[in-house]
């Protein structure tokens, strides 16, 4: 019996406006099957996979289910068709309960009740079968991501998902969190599902696909068995060239000691301590990483040494000088730089024009204008150097930064922050979201720093990240850090220590 | 026989006409809308009475602001529409104004002065007319205290207190006369909710007249003082009919009379400017009696009221003007 | 959302698109009017000829749309900064209150040149201290400026209702309104400036505010896009977490932002009360401050933006009044119910063609 594809896709076409995004797309998955895509940011991976689920039209070509065309005009429409999506940001109402947001826009007719039952019911049988146990009354807030994620699964199969497409989800997950998804979606797969994973990173392709393809620039550049390719093999096509997977940096040099913690205590905005008493000093010339899973305490870490949250307990020293209350500007101006965790919250006003990031917290240096006026020709020469020296492309300070990839936008980021040749520099997730050619070269800039004789510390949720740059780890795990580590701890050790386990 | 009738008719239609073609009215309202239930609506009643009796058509027009009512008048006038009545003292600067432009025009102002020799200013002594209904309320009150609710806070709105207050006591010297102002914007003129709210608190004071001095926010004081079975006073116009047997009766200021002669005057050709004070005596401003509140007035009432309204005539009683010198003696 | 991130050229979106909305909000008037059984073409010619027709008529077009330059402005100011200051109304009614206190003193002794820089910073000043409270509460307290600034608009308008009736009163009169102020408290008309254009102003009240309004104009362009006073603004409106990420104080900086939105909601006094009447009366705003909401949503808060659509307001009030004069049916709710709709379409509508245009765009643009 010849089998159909689970989907194909024929001469899928989509433009927006002068941007191509998809160029005569043909993609066949096969049932029962994990399929890989992989590509830089911008290469047209979401927006393929948004035609799919129905958020978007295609110009030209053509969808099979099964085998039979479809025009898939909305979600709906995908849902019906048997497709399931679990996005990057969950789609989930924080204050319902997982039952609640399972059945939500499927409450099973207008009375409530009747259709919770039947919920519960179908929910239990899809915990048994495929072993994604979650509280049915927990609230969503209430859990860690982990299992967020497992009820956005759950959503997709209880609307009888067939083929289910997860964008980047191992993104906000622990080492172990993200082997428990895989073992799901094998068992999903060894029931006959059919499985779509989008991601970066190359690891996770070659642990878990069957097949994996790859995109660049809007077009779909090969399709090979995941058994017979490489991680080598899978970078060059994604990029076009020959990339540097390990960054090549010499032995750190270690000066004196620049920026200092000690006994630091922060609480979040409801009071919960989340940087427990931590100490540690990180030297001129020196990166010292720390890695842990997100919502361990770094980010507030970060937070608080870059002047945006005030610490509740401890001291925080550049320099031998105290700067638990100084504010970002003024820690700017003795020479403490910052690469927020957030470029889109924080590092970046999305709707300014490029120069106009270029300056961001930097704008009152009189370089930039006298008497309170800004002088925009100032600025803009400025940023026209950085977009040369940083390759930003496109290279147009006057264009709205939110039109640019994920990638450039971070190197709009870095270049302001490196290029003031700031004492010390905080960096949190440098690449996230950032494609693999802009990673080599960030990571490039950061060794850089280091090289210089700059104070380095990174925090990344990237364990890969943190082994290839930091010269020292520390392991972060409720708010307190847990232990330290030399660069070539193995990533077992470090994945333990994340979890808590081990010290 | 037919011949002659037909002649009549044509007479009569031509002696129409010709009275008709003799004016052409105007009224510009003031800001509350011609709708009001108050003041304007009476204006316009007013005006409708003349087209009823005369067929002469009017024009009007409700300005929503400073500027409009300027304009409008100034457009009326400068259309030969004559005479041109406007209702509402915030017409007093536009009036000066325009009718300086136009000094063979005749205009109204109700409510204000313009010394012009083209203006008549009619102007109501609404303290006689308060102080007549604040006899009644002093005397129909069975708890001692009694209500009042003013539109917006101004120095009119005082005028119609301070009189009723006056009256109230002259009835009975231990009254005591409670007083909200509904708020401090033109909203306050049609806010029948809040109106209700006041009103149910004066109640819950302990008042059981309360009359209500506030435009179209009265219907809310008239409606929640029937609700709880107690007894309101109407304003402007006769109002009695609103809720038979709880409206104890009305404070009518007959802005309707003062359109309506102005009409009439300028037909006739007896127009005169100046001010025309319409009190008591002029029966510019009483107190309403009809079939809906004849059994709530008392023949003691009655004769109380009377005397009061003779006492005022004859000049026997003063009633105290708010605005005479800014203050209540009360 | 799948046209949404297609750039279209400005032509379309500032040009063509705010057109379109405009002719259709003109074409649902159009069918009301016509549903009530007057014509619509001559409705529309009378709305025209009511507004631009005549020199007084463009006269008193130009002095409703003075007005809402000032509070349109105000609105985008506080806007920029990401505070939606509903409070307009209020401060230009206090503003009244400084503009009056200083033509009160002063119109005696010189003329009104010397004059007008004080009543400007009076106004200012007074707009200025009333827009104060509710942004030192926002930034220090977090109450949430909407409700303060509506709060504090009735507290104004109490306020000044309080003053006029018992302090600024002319005894024995009626009307709880100031004195009448001499030539040397009065801003003078702008008769020279329509005879330029071969116009005679008449009776209508256009006066030397316009010019302090398109001064304005240039001076909040300027602030907002060329100063780092105004780039801190923009960047607390646009993402405050940058803001705080960039070292920009809240506190202040909202604080300053609403002081400059209330001083030039303020100054918007200067029009009615000594361009005008010539004197403080109750409730003199009139609304404007809640127009220049509007006005200021519709021009996308740039000042460009903000005097075109406060021309289109003065349009819709002056030859909306007019209109309503000459045709009695079409009443003053009828003129509110087509400001609303322009208001819907031009502003809150937006983008109701813009899906539609995006695919003629990329038609026209493959043919």
């Amino acid at each position: 019996m010849s089998q159909h594809p689970a989907i194909e896709l024929v001469g899928i076409d989509k433009s927006f406006g002068a941007v191509h995004a998809n160029k005569n797309i043909n993609l066949k998955v096969e049932k029962g099957t994990i399929h890989g895509i992989i590509g830089e940011n911008g290469a047209g991976k979401s927006t393929l996979m948004s035609i799919i689920y129905g958020f978007y039209q295609a110009d030209r070509g053509e969808i099979r289910i099964d085998g039979k065309p479809l025009t898939i005009r909305d979600s709906q429409a995908a849902i019906a068709a048997g497709i399931g999506m679990v996005h990057q940001h969950f789609m989930l109402v924080e204050n319902f309960t997982v039952l609640e947001n399972i059945m939500l826009g499927a409450e099973g007719g207008q009375l409530l009740a009747r259709g919770a039952s039947g919920a519960r019911r179908e929910l239990k049988r899809l915990e048994t079968d495929y072993g994604l146990d979650v509280d049915p009354d927990a609230l969503i807030e209430d859990l860690p991501v982990g299992k967020q994620q497992r009820v956005e699964i759950l959503k997709a199969l209880y609307r009888s998902a067939d083929i289910l497409i997860l964008d980047e989800p191992t993104g906000v997950l622990t080492p172990a969190e993200a082997d428990h998804l895989f073992k799901v979606l094998k068992v999903l797969r060894d029931q006959g599902k059919t499985v779509i994973l989008i991601t970066h990173k190359l690891r996770e392709i070659m642990a878990i696909t069957d097949e994996v393809s790859v995109m660049r620039r809007g077009e779909m550049v090969a399709t090979r068995k995941t058994a017979d390719t490489t991680v080598e093999e899978l970078a060059e096509l994604m990029v076009g060239r020959r990339v540097l997977l390990r960054v090549e940096k010499g032995e750190a040099k270690p000066g004196e000691v620049r920026l200092s913690v000690k006994n630091l205590t922060v609480k979040d905005s409801r009071g919960v301590t989340m940087v427990d008493n931590v100490s540690f000093d990180v030297r001129e010339g020196e990166i010292v990483g720390i890695a842990g899973v997100a919502g361990n305490g770094q980010s507030e870490l970060l937070e608080a040494i870059a002047g945006i949250r005030k610490p509740a307990a401890g001291e925080i020293l550049l320099d031998g000088q105290p700067i638990a209350n100084a504010d970002p500007a003024r820690l700017r101006a003795l020479g403490l730089a910052h690469i927020p965790e957030d470029r889109h919250h924080m590092g970046l006003v999305l709707k300014f024009s490029e120069y106009e990031n270029a300056v961001l917290g930097y704008h009152r240096d009189s370089r930039y204008g006298q008497a309170g006026f800004l002088d925009l020709k100032a600025m803009q020469a400025e940023a026209v150097e950085k977009i040369a020296k940083y390759d930003i492309r496109p290279p147009n300070p006057l264009l709205k930064t939110a039109n640019f990839s994920g990638g450039n936008q971070q190197k709009i980021v870095v270049a302001r922050e490196i290029e003031r040749d700031p004492r010390a520099l905080i960096i949190g997730q440098p690449t996230r979201g950032v494609d693999i050619g802009a990673i080599e070269f960030i990571h490039r800039r950061i060794v850089d720093m280091r090289d210089a004789g700059k104070a380095v510390l990174l925090v990344s949720v990237e364990l890969d990240e943190i082994r290839s740059l930091s010269d020292r780890i520390l392991v972060m795990f409720a708010g307190k850090v847990v232990g330290e580590k030399t660069a070539d701890a193995g990533e077992q050790t470090l994945g333990l220590m994340m979890a808590g386990i081990a010290a | 026989m037919k011949k002659t009738l037909l002649t009549l008719i044509a007479m009569a239609a031509l002696s129409t006409t010709a009275l008709a073609a003799d004016i052409k009215p105007a009224l510009v309202y003031g800001t509350g809308g011609k709708f009001d239930k108050s003041f304007n609506e009476a204006a316009f009643q007013g005006a409708e009475k003349y087209k009823k009796e005369t067929g002469t058509d009017f024009r009007d027009f409700e300005p929503t602001s400073d500027t409009q009512g300027e304009q409008a008048i100034r457009n009326f006038a400068s259309r030969g529409y004559n005479p041109v009545v406007a209702v509402s003292f915030a017409w007093t600067s536009a009036m000066e104004k325009v009718a300086a432009e136009f000094p063979d025009t005749k205009f109204v102002i109700v409510d204000s002065v313009v010394k012009l020799p083209n203006v008549r200013s009619v102007v109501f002594k609404e303290e006689e007319g308060s102080y007549l209904v604040g006899v009644l309320a002093g005397m129909a009150s069975k708890s001692g205290k009694v209500g009042f609710i003013g539109g917006m806070d101004i120095p009119l709105i005082r005028k119609f207190a301070c009189g009723y207050a006056q009256g109230a006591k002259a009835a009975n010297p231990k009254i005591e006369v409670l007083q909200n102002m509904t708020g401090t914007t033109g909203a306050a003129w049609n806010d029948p909710v809040r109106g209700g709210e006041l009103t149910k608190n004066q109640i819950d004071q302990g008042a059981d007249v309360i009359y209500a001095a506030a435009g179209a926010t009265g219907l809310g004081v008239l409606q929640t003082a029937a609700d709880n079975k107690k007894l309101s006073i109407g304003v402007d116009s006769n109002q009695n009919h609103l809720h038979p047997g709880s409206v104890l009766t009305s404070m009518v200021k007959r802005v309707d009379l003062a359109v309506y002669n102005a009409y009439k005057d300028a037909a006739a050709g007896t127009f005169t400017g100046g001010i025309q004070a319409n009190g008591v005596k002029e029966e510019g401003v009483g107190y309403a009696l009809d079939d809906n509140n004849a059994k709530l007035i008392t023949p003691d009432m009655k004769a109380a009221v009377e005397k009061a309204k003779a006492d005022i005539i004859s000049g026997a009683v003063k009633v105290h003007d708010y605005m005479s010198d800014n203050s209540c003696p009360m | 959302m799948s046209t949404a991130s297609v750039p279209l050229p400005n032509w379309i979106t500032y040009g063509l698109m705010p057109l379109l909305n405009l002719l259709v909000a003109f074409f649902i008037s159009g069918l009301v009017v016509w549903w009530i059984g007057e014509d619509p073409i001559a409705a529309l010619k009378l709305l025209i000829e009511g507004s631009l027709g005549r020199g007084d008529a463009i006269g008193f077009t130009l002095f409703y749309a003075t007005s809402f330059i000032f509070t349109g402005l105000s609105v985008a100011v506080a806007f920029h900064a990401g505070l939606f200051n509903i409070g307009s109304e209020g401060q230009a009614y206090l503003g009244g209150l400084g503009a009056a206190l200083v033509a009160l003193a002063l119109d005696h002794y010189v003329p009104w040149y010397v004059t007008m820089p004080f009543a400007v910073i009076g106004a200012a000043l007074f707009g200025a201290a009333w827009a104060f409270i509710p942004a030192w509460l926002q930034a220090k307290r977090g109450s949430h400026i909407v409700i303060t600034t509506i709060m504090f608009n009735f507290i104004g308008a109490a306020l000044m209702v309080y003053l006029l009736v018992n302090v600024l009163i002319v005894p024995g009169k009626m009307a709880p309104e100031t004195r009448t102020f001499l030539p040397g408290g009065q801003l003078p008309k702008l008769d020279w400036l329509m005879a330029w254009f071969g116009l005679k102003l008449g009776p209508a009240p256009f006066n030397v505010s316009f010019l302090i309004a398109l001064v304005m104009a240039f001076l909040v362009w300027v602030l907002i896009w060329r100063t780092k006073l105004g780039y801190e603004m923009r960047t607390l409106g646009i993402s405050p977490s940058a803001a705080v990420y960039a070292g920009i104080p809240y506190g202040r900086t909202v604080i300053i932002a609403m002081l400059i939105s209330g001083g030039l909601a303020g100054m918007m006094a200067l029009n009615p009360v000594m361009g005008a009447s010539a004197r403080l009366q109750v409730e003199f705003v009139g609304g404007a401050g809640f127009v220049g909401i509007a006005v200021s949503l519709m021009g996308r808060s740039h000042p460009l933006g903000i005097v075109l659509a406060a021309l289109l307001f003065g349009i819709l009030y002056q030859g909306g009044a007019d209109l309503s004069f000459e045709m009695p049916n079409i009443t003053r709710e009828m003129i509110v119910v087509i400001q609303g709709l322009v208001i819907l379409f031009a502003g809150a509508l937006e983008y109701m063609f813009r899906p539609a245009m995006v695919h003629l765009y990329q038609r026209l643009r493959r043919a």
